[in-house]
């Protein structure tokens, strides 16, 4: 160890002015691209489970189901994009979690910037995977013969609307990530939770052939709310009610959500 | 002194649930030098370090950091410390000079500027060739010395230490003790905890002792000492049958009561506390005139068992006691068990 370089790598280290609220936000996303760039092996899990799902149930089911695999593919394909970017949204639990155990959110936690920067940084990094998972499943749908009546446009549309309510249901997962004690429970809570809310939604069947306690749930369901407006947008035929519905349901779970895991995050 | 003091707390108090594992802490912490806190695991260290450096907030007493009260201005205080935790507080996929770039990035760096600091710290820590490579691929000496450069990115008046040489091998132990060294002599203030007596000795000006929670001697390393006599002399009879007649031997020799002899689970090993360490050589020598044949003495310095017999009367409490020093870091205490 060479005490002329510690010292002068001391002596240089005067402190910058610091960086506004976004730039310490984007700089922990880019942390996120980071670790993608390392583990890319993290992007398997989206990737490949909405191609099983969407292969599964139109070749398996399509028949019995809608009377035909090409019909039941019109009728599932944006139910799989919701399915497969919701499942993503338990991950930023689990990273959340992981940094905690790690004791990497120590450091961070003594930096001073502002205290929400690494929450909303590591979510907007999780935008990506949300990408990359609505990617894969709309090509898939188009090379599997998928109509794309609402065009460029709608599937652009349908996508978005997926991605914002993830970024509302991801601050549920990032609280119950900083209430357990490990990220494997993080991750067995939130598909525990996650897979009968999907399953119980209009998702993979029209809830008319449900009996009627089961339908009644399905149709409060908002995961039910969000898939009937990507189909109405992929269709090129979306109610503006029903948007405005799945958009004012993500915002109502920012708004608890988001102070609650701040919260949670401050007290630690 | 006229200098103002680094850290001021008064009866800093932390419970979880049932335990109080920080039970009333006086600290007076003078600038510029290197503070030493010692004692055995779940004393209470790490929590008391983490509420000095604002990551917990007490539930009683108050604390004034570089002048700044550590709840109400804690955003003042981290401007000016910094942490190096127990276990690395580190990104364990992310390359070395990726810690240090986010870190400088986050403090406000410019992205060449950024980059450059990262380098410059990776250089200066012997980690240049390493700055490549995923943090989880590091050897322990290396990853403590990149999480104690990720804390000087921007240097800080103040630097909390945790345990910076626990686990690590004796090497690795030197360059972390060198690295002490250079910063407090570049005028940075150091709050050092640690388990190992010789580690305080050798770095602190003035050590506290802590004990469930609580300071229970403080002073200099030579006064501290001297309340607990010079150490012990450590001898191991060539023939166990013959132990008891070296314990009647040594202790009249040393001028120590027979009870204070302490059989060690060797069974042919004694140890003696020693107050005077000129008259541990006519012990020895009494030994060899009984004819009592020695494997092996030495003359040891005094413990931090030792230490915490003197002050409290019995032995520092095992490791297992840890899990309640703080909750939150479950995976760290695992290291330390």
């Amino acid at each position: 160890m060479t005490a002329d370089r510690l010292n002068a790598a001391l002596s240089s280290g005067a402190r910058p002015e610091r960086p506004g609220a976004v730039a310490a936000a984007l700089t922990f996303g880019w942390r996120g691209m980071l670790k993608i760039k390392h583990v890319p092996e993290q992007l398997l899990d989206v990737t490949i489970t909405p191609v099983l799902f969407l292969l599964m149930f139109t070749y398996l089911f399509g028949g019995a189901v809608a009377g035909s695999t090409d019909e039941y593919l019109q009728f599932l394909l944006p139910g799989v994009l919701v399915q497969a970017v919701l499942f993503t949204t338990v991950y930023s639990g689990v990273s959340l979690n992981t940094d905690v155990t790690k004791g990497v959110v120590d450091r961070f936690r003594s930096l001073p910037i502002p205290r929400a920067a690494p929450l909303i940084g590591a979510i907007l990094g999780d935008t990506v995977r949300y990408a990359v998972a609505s990617t894969i499943v709309v090509v898939l749908g188009i090379v599997l013969g998928f109509d794309v009546g609402g065009g460029v446009l709608g599937v652009l549309g349908a996508v978005l609307l997926v991605v914002g309510f993830a970024f509302g249901l991801s601050w549920v997962f990032t609280t119950v990530g900083l209430l357990m004690r490990a990220p494997n429970a993080v991750m067995n809570t939130g598909f525990m939770a996650l897979f009968p809310l999907v399953f119980l939604s209009n998702v993979f069947v029209q809830p008319s052939t449900l009996p009627s306690a089961l339908e009644w749930f399905v149709d409060v369901n908002p995961i039910s709310h969000l898939t009937t407006a990507v189909r109405g947008l992929m269709a090129g035929a979306a109610e503006t009610g029903d948007v405005l519905l799945v958009l004012a349901e993500a915002a109502a779970l920012v708004a608890i959500f988001l102070p609650l895991t701040v919260r949670l995050y401050r007290s630690r | 002194m006229t200098q103002p003091l680094a850290i001021e707390a008064t009866g800093l108090v932390k419970t979880f649930g049932e335990t109080r594992a920080v039970d009333g802490v006086d600290l007076a912490v003078p600038q510029g030098v290197v503070y030493g806190v010692l004692g055995p695991n779940g004393a209470g260290k790490s929590t008391t370090i983490r509420m000095l450096a604002t990551l917990t907030r007490p539930d009683g007493g108050s604390a004034r950091v570089l002048g700044h009260d550590v709840v109400r201005e804690a955003d003042a205080v981290r401007a000016r410390v910094s942490l190096t935790g127990q276990g690395a507080s580190l990104d364990e996929e992310l390359t070395g000079r990726e810690n240090l770039v986010l870190l400088a990035r986050l403090l406000g760096y410019g992205r060449a500027a950024s980059r450059e600091r990262a380098d410059e710290l990776l250089d200066a820590f012997e980690l240049a060739d390493a700055g490549g490579k995923q943090v989880q691929h590091y050897s322990g000496g290396m990853r403590r010395r990149l999480d104690i450069a990720a804390s000087l990115v921007v240097t800080p008046d103040l630097l909390f230490l945790d345990e910076p040489t626990t686990g690590l091998d004796p090497r690795s132990r030197n360059q972390v003790w060198d690295i002490v060294r250079a910063l407090v002599a570049a005028g940075t203030t150091i709050l050092l905890c640690t388990q190992y007596l010789d580690e305080a000795d050798q770095l602190a000006a003035r050590i506290a002792v802590i004990d469930r929670g609580s300071v229970i001697a403080e002073g200099t390393p030579t006064e501290l000492k001297a309340s607990v006599g010079q150490g012990a002399l450590h001898v191991r009879v060539a023939d166990a049958g013959r132990r008891e007649e070296a314990a009647a031997l040594l202790a009249p020799a040393l001028d120590v009561p027979v009870a204070s002899v302490v059989r060690e689970s060797d069974p042919a090993a004694l140890s003696v506390p020693v107050a005077d360490p000129d008259r541990a050589a006519d012990a020895v020598a009494a030994l060899s005139r009984a004819g009592i044949g020695l494997a092996d003495f030495s003359l040891g310095r005094p413990s931090l068992d030792e230490v915490f017999l003197a002050l409290t009367g019995r032995p520092a409490e095992p490791a297992a006691d840890d899990a309640d020093d703080d909750p939150t870091t479950p995976t760290l205490q695992e290291q330390a068990a």
